[in-house]
């Protein structure tokens, strides 16, 4: 019976000239389409919501005092004049700063190693294993990670330098993957071409593979960095202060404050979003903080976007 | 030596290779090896920091094992660390709601743009519109929990109210006796004669089905009916609700769900669709027959990680879950609650310091270790997944 259909009687054969013929109304086959269309659609569309939202929230702060918002601290009133975000601002540059000095070169080395010296064998698919797992670790759990490691061993006083190496683990995954995927990318001629001159390894890894692969990696640290910018969970998991911190006299550059006590742009946020079931001000406020922490995250996805499909047209 | 020319006109830009390193094997090997060592030293980061992962988690969480009356932990009316009460039900039932509502936002809305990216958008329009999905994979999650918490929970939960969760419930079991119906018809359909364990697993699948259908209509009609009297504990409710945190974390997993899809949508051969066109069948027939099919393994890795990343999702349950510190025990997604995540984050900011108070520090790794057996879990399900689309292209 199972073979009746292929055999052919009229009711297929008919369906089969209909589904050929009836090219120009094909109710079934647009509304499919326009269906998965609009699955994109809305999810633009909650974007675009997302950005007026906050964008209309922030709005009377970001208008009537930019300048004075970037340059004031935490406080307790959202009326308050000094109110503002220097002290996000210093301490997510810091992380910044860690992620560039640690994740940077150790997950773009760890991929040169993956990419050109691992032989295949249990070291090899551990490292492998290691690293695509961590890559799906809930980012609170770095937090826990963080807090074990450095804040609990310094009487539990947390500190910038145990935020800014937390998040510097967290995105290390990302820049290993991301950098082993533009180094796979190099062709092999350009290698060979300088081994066959007698390069060494390093020699055709310095010469041949990194300049070929840099915008790859380049995209990928910036994504990772956007990332460690952003990050808020591992922070309030190591001891980010949410509500107040005391205002310093000192530059946002001096590395005595990596001892101290510490919070960055999306802590923030987090402590301001919290504030305003107290003082509905701190809405606004939190409004304009995430404006100006999309403004550079954005900034730099579009940059790593752009930058990716500028070379992948380039390179065919 | 001039003729040779690679000292006046090196061939390729090779700089720091002489005549004088190529006739000396010696140091150059002992240098390759030396620089071989610093990346491998890099490589074993990776590794060292996996260990101290699962070091620091199962340390704490045995000690907190070891010394907690297990009472505390199961069957208890709600989440209350700083009375001792940490009741896994609460927290657990919490993230499963967040995840399942997540997912029905960021599964059809993912796997949709997916679909229509990989299948209909002209190279243009893909070039335009797949940036802007990249952009909302890159946005913060504590601006999507600012958002879900002052726009999501008051202009779409609150004004939903009772009777739209009434029609969502509809649709939502409508949709699953549909699927069910029409998986069933397929399994009769292609077979007569199969043997007969395949027939008993296919009674207790259908068992199962009809069971689970039953507990997601009860669900539905139980979570539009009166919400539980507030039972006098120390309860700190905040703006909010576990609803409009869930969809919150579904916008955030949408580009995730999106690209796996999209990876796996674009590893289908290009042949199978010129096979498919060829055989006369129109743009819908070919995508639905023949690429989602031979994509399935892919859209399914899609979904579980998509579970994964809204199960460790934890700034905006944190910030628009609708509790603080504590929450009793609820099944409903209109009322506040902790996901297991939101616990740990309340946890850690509640009082200046976790270190000491008994066990609540140790309870943090505790709940961190159930997250991470668990994510750790899916992850590597998904991962067989993608392999398994890898092997057959």
């Amino acid at each position: 019976m199972a073979l009746g259909t292929i055999g052919g009687d009229g009711r297929t054969t008919a369906r089969v000239e209909q589904e050929i013929f009836s090219r120009g109304r094909d109710l079934k086959g647009s509304s499919f389409k326009t269906l998965m269309f609009s699955a994109l659609g809305v999810s633009i569309l909650v974007l675009v919501v997302l950005i007026v939202d906050v964008l209309v929230d922030g709005w009377p702060v970001l208008t009537t005092r930019l300048g004075g918002f970037i340059s004031g601290t935490l406080r307790s009133q959202s009326t308050d004049e000094l109110l503002g975000i220097s002290q996000g601002l210093a301490g997510s540059l810091w992380i910044a700063i860690f992620v560039i000095l640690l994740s940077f070169p150790i997950g773009i080395a760890s991929a040169i190693y993956l990419e050109e010296y691992a032989t295949q064998g249990r070291l090899t698919s551990a490292i492998d294993i290691a690293i695509r797992n961590l890559a799906g670790v809930p980012s609170v759990v770095y937090g826990l990670l963080g807090l074990f490691l450095f804040v609990t061993t310094n009487n539990g006083e947390s500190t910038l330098f145990a935020g800014g190496i937390t998040l510097a683990i967290l995105v290390l995954p990302i820049v290993v993957i991301t950098s082993a995927e533009a180094i796979r990318a190099v062709p092999s001629s350009l290698k060979q071409g300088a081994y066959g001159v007698g390069a060494t390894k390093w020699d055709v890894i310095r010469t041949q593979v990194l300049p070929f692969a840099a915008p790859g990696i380049f995209t990928g640290t910036l994504l990772s960095l956007s990332r460690a910018i952003g990050e808020a969970a591992p922070l309030i998991l190591v001891g980010a202060i949410t509500d107040r911190l005391a205002p310093r006299d000192r530059s946002i550059f001096s590395p005595e404050q990596l001892d101290d006590r510490f919070t960055a742009m999306p802590i923030v946020i987090v402590g301001w979003v919290q504030e305003a079931a107290r003082d509905v001000g701190f809405a606004a406020a939190a409004g304009a903080a995430i404006v100006v922490l999309l403004v550079v995250v954005i900034a730099m996805n579009s940059v790593a976007v752009m930058l990716r499909s500028y070379f992948e047209k380039k390179r065919g | 030596m001039a003729d040779i020319g690679i000292e006046s006109q090196p061939i390729l830009p090779l700089r720091g290779i002489s005549i004088e390193a190529l006739a000396s094997p010696a140091r150059r090997a002992r240098k390759e090896a030396a620089i071989r060592f610093i990346f491998l030293l890099a490589a074993l980061v990776s590794i060292a920091i996996s260990l101290l992962i699962v070091l620091s988690l199962v340390r704490e969480a045995s000690v907190f094992a070891f010394n907690i009356d297990w009472r505390q932990t199961w069957g208890q009316i709600g989440w209350f660390p700083r009375q001792g009460v940490y009741d896994m039900p609460t927290v657990l039932v919490s993230s499963l709601i967040v995840t399942g509502v997540a997912m029905l936002v960021a599964g059809p809305l993912g796997l949709g743009s997916a679909i229509y990216l990989s299948e209909y958008a002209s190279r243009r329009t893909r070039g335009i519109l797949k940036p802007v999905l990249e952009i909302l994979a890159g946005v913060p999650s504590v601006v999507l929990g600012f958002f879900a918490l002052f726009f999501l929970s008051p202009q779409v939960v609150e004004r939903l109210g009772r009777n739209g969760w009434l029609v969502i419930g509809a649709v939502l079991v409508i949709a699953y006796i549909a699927i069910v119906a029409s998986w069933m018809r397929k399994l009769i359909k292609r077979e007569i004669d199969t043997p007969l364990s395949t027939q008993l697993v296919r009674v207790a699948a259908l068992t199962f089905s009809v069971a689970f259908g039953l507990i997601l209509i009860w669900w539905v009609l139980r979570v539009a009916g009166p919400s539980d009297v507030d039972n006098g504990l120390p309860f700190v409710k905040r703006g909010g609700q576990l609803a409009a945190a869930a969809v919150g974390v579904g916008i955030l997993t949408i580009p995730l769900v999106a690209s796996v899809s999209e990876d796996a949508l674009a590893s289908v051969p290009q042949e199978l669709r010129q096979a498919s066109a060829g055989l006369g069948a129109r743009k819908i027939t070919t995508t639905i027959q023949v690429v989602l099919p031979a994509a399935v393994s892919g859209i399914v890795a899609a979904f579980i990680i998509g579970v994964s990343r809204a199960l460790g999702e934890t700034m905006v349950v944190f910030m628009a879950g609708g509790a603080a510190d504590a929450a009793r025990f609820t099944d409903s997604p209109f009322e506040g609650g902790l996901t297991m995540t939101a616990a740990m984050a309340s946890l850690a900011t509640g009082t200046d310091n976790v270190v000491g108070e008994g066990l609540t520090f140790q309870s943090l790794y505790f709940v961190g270790f159930v997250l991470f057996v668990l994510t750790l879990g899916l992850n590597i399900i998904a991962g067989r997944f993608v392999n398994r689309v890898r092997e057959k292209y």
